[in-house]
């Protein structure tokens, strides 16, 4: 079990729009680690597994998401999400 | 055969088309089982739901099929149901327990600022009543065509969000009201609509040819009426285009009277395609907004919002309201849940002074932009003079701890809005900087008619003696001691409410950024020549005012003072 931490800035014009989100969430499910996402580094933070609540969440552009992640694949998870923003949902 | 139905004007213009009926779901019911079943029925409900929404997804393409695309996974999110079960087991039926749940999640993405979140409020609606109808049994939302009239007993703002309206359209209601969020919508879209029909709205099909400016609909209307209609609209359309062509002018009465009119805004991006020399400046800043930014708490976020606000205005006014929530405006963790009369419970100032930590954020904020233009600062709601003492005085200390840290900061102007009956009535107990009349709460609670569960016999006007009885008062209270009246309700912008409105002596209009060029020309066609008439209807509250002030009239005075 490990644990991981890591942030990336949203830079995509509609910032954790539903396709985003959606797609989000569909990385995070290919991983055992339970991951949760955060607008600050204190939370609070929610599911990354879950469209529901990552669409709540409405981080606009220029907001910057925090990740972290429990279990055995925590690492690549945490690289992966924060390399999926990174690359602005392969979007735009 | 020709008929016509009469109900009130909620949104300008003239349009003919087919009508489609939306039978509504609130009429429907279930037969409630166990909590066991109730839950059964609704995870079955999501569950055909989403088998539907894949397999239309499966043969879509394009847009069409990353919108369903996200339904699907909406769907297959056990969040989504997570408050409507919960509900379920404290024993709701899960028809109802379904509704509210949703109903707060759509409520979420309609107050967002943010277009993309906005326009997600349509889809939660889509799936909402996907599920609705599964859980009912029934076929009830019929495809809706561009171009067609709306008919329905009531629209909630989600469903009007969803349809097109890039062919025109129009809207006519059973209940409904002039000042609802849907209405403000229509106008802001140029939606023609027609609400307060009846239970006749159920009779209506085929051709409508609906009036947005009388308040009335015509169906299957004759050739003749045709004609007329179109001559009509022909005319409306050529007095909006020559609306249009002055927007950059001042508003001038026949007899010379110069009006200032300024614009409501509900979200900073309102202002992005105005050019601000075309208004006096920002009568009223709708704070909600920052609650769908996430931004309550956030002193910086807000200080770069009102700082925006300040350099669009460039010298002009900017009037920025202090959060008003409570009332049809719930803000969950800040407002009071299950009040059951929010209208009459805790709402705009008397939450503000509840939460004084979310209040000081906003006004340190607030004097902060104040330092760097013509920032005021509005209270809502305010329904005794101690309200605004205390919240000045949280205002000053605020102002000091700025200039205790070397943040730049001004004490901008407190004003007050006048829309509880008892502030307008005692007007001048309150030593406000300005004064707002807040016309669509007012007539509310004047006249006992909620804004939004439509039919109150159509007794609920702005154009009540009593109502302007009140908004005269306030008037002549104003330019008594000097300081500025204003009036940023929906009558503002309203062209048959202007004459009564300017007549009553009031002489500075705030409306919606799209009825700017339209309250323009109203207020050319009035003329106040006839000064005596202002006299004539504020004459029987001179009387009492004068009263209240004199030796006899003290013990009144008194009351509110100790």
């Amino acid at each position: 079990m490990t644990h991981s931490t890591a942030s990336a800035l949203l830079v995509n014009d509609v910032g954790l729009h539903a396709r985003p989100s959606v797609k989000l969430t569909q990385t995070a499910k290919r991983f055992a680690s339970e991951l949760e996402v955060a607008l600050a580094a204190d939370g609070p933070w929610v599911d990354a597994k879950s469209p529901v609540k990552i669409m709540r969440v409405k981080a606009p552009k220029g907001a910057t998401l925090h990740f972290r992640a429990l279990g055995p694949d925590a690492d690549e998870a945490v690289r992966q999400l924060v390399s999926l923003v990174e690359r602005k949902f392969d979007e735009e | 055969m020709e008929s016509k139905l009469t109900g009130r004007a909620a949104s300008p213009g003239i349009f003919v088309g087919p009508a489609v009926v939306l039978s509504a779901l609130a009429a429907h019911q279930r037969a409630q089982g166990s909590p066991a079943e109730e839950e059964g029925a609704l995870i079955a409900a999501i569950a055909t739901s989403r088998d539907e929404v894949s397999a239309l997804a499966s043969s879509a393409n394009g847009e069409a099929n990353r919108i369903l695309g996200i339904q699907v996974a909406l769907l297959e999110d056990d969040a989504l149901s997570e408050t409507a079960r919960a509900a379920i087991a404290s024993g709701v039926a899960a028809d109802n327990a379904w509704r509210d749940a949703m109903a707060v999640e759509i409520a979420g993405y309609e107050h967002a600022e943010d277009e993309y979140f906005r326009a997600r409020a349509a889809d939660l609606v889509d799936v909402r009543d996907r599920v609705l109808r599964h859980l009912l049994g029934v076929q009830t939302v019929p495809e809706v065509a561009a171009g067609s009239v709306v008919v329905a007993r009531d629209l909630p703002p989600s469903l009007f969000l969803g349809f097109d309206w890039s062919q025109g359209g129009a809207i006519v209601l059973g209940e409904g009201s002039a000042t609802s969020h849907v209405a403000m919508l229509a106008r802001a879209r140029g939606v023609p609509m027609v609400v307060g029909i009846g239970s006749k709205v159920d009779t209506l099909s085929g051709t409508l040819a609906v009036d947005g400016e009388q308040g009335s609909v015509i169906a299957a209307p004759g050739a003749t009426t045709l004609v007329e209609v179109q001559r009509r609209k022909a005319a409306s359309s050529r007095a909006e285009t020559e609306a249009r062509s002055r927007l950059g002018e001042p508003a001038i009465t026949r007899d010379g009277t110069r009006v200032a009119v300024m614009i409501n805004v509900a979200a900073p991006s309102d202002v992005e395609k105005l050019d601000a020399a075309s208004c006096d400046g920002i009568g009223l800043v709708r704070t909600e907004f920052l609650v769908a930014n996430g931004a309550l708490r956030d002193e910086e976020r807000q200080f770069a919002l009102y700082r925006g606000l300040v350099a669009w205005a460039a010298g002009r006014p900017v009037t920025i309201r202090t959060l008003d929530a409570g009332g049809d405006k719930p803000i969950p963790g800040y407002t009071v849940a299950g009040e059951t009369n929010p209208f009459l419970g805790m709402r705009g100032v008397r939450l503000s002074l509840r939460h004084p930590d979310v209040f000081r954020i906003q006004l340190r904020a607030l004097a902060r932009a104040a330092a760097l233009g013509h920032l005021k600062v509005m209270l809502p709601m305010v329904t005794t003079p101690a309200e605004l003492a205390e919240a000045r005085k949280i205002l000053q200390e605020v102002v000091e701890s700025l200039r205790a840290q070397h943040i730049p900061a001004a004490s901008p102007p407190l004003g007050i809005m006048v829309e509880v009956p008892a502030a307008a009535i005692a007007v001048d107990h309150f030593d406000a900087a300005f004064f707002s009349i807040g016309s669509n709460d007012l007539v509310q609670y004047v006249t006992a008619s909620s804004r939004d569960s439509g039919d109150t016999g159509g007794v609920g006007e702005l154009t009540h003696p009593a109502v302007l009885r009140l908004i005269a008062a306030v008037a002549a209270h104003g330019t008594e001691i000097g300081r500025e009246v204003s009036l940023c309700g929906d009558a503002g912008g309203d062209p048959r409410a202007i004459p009564a409105l300017l007549d009553a002596g009031v002489r500075t209009l705030s409306v919606a950024p799209t009825l700017l060029a339209r309250t323009k020309a109203a207020i050319r066609t009035v003329d106040l020549g006839d000064a005596d008439a202002t006299i004539t209807t504020s004459s029987w509250w001179h009387r009492i005012l004068a009263t209240l002030r004199s030796p006899t009239g003290s013990v009144a005075r008194k009351g509110l003072d100790t």
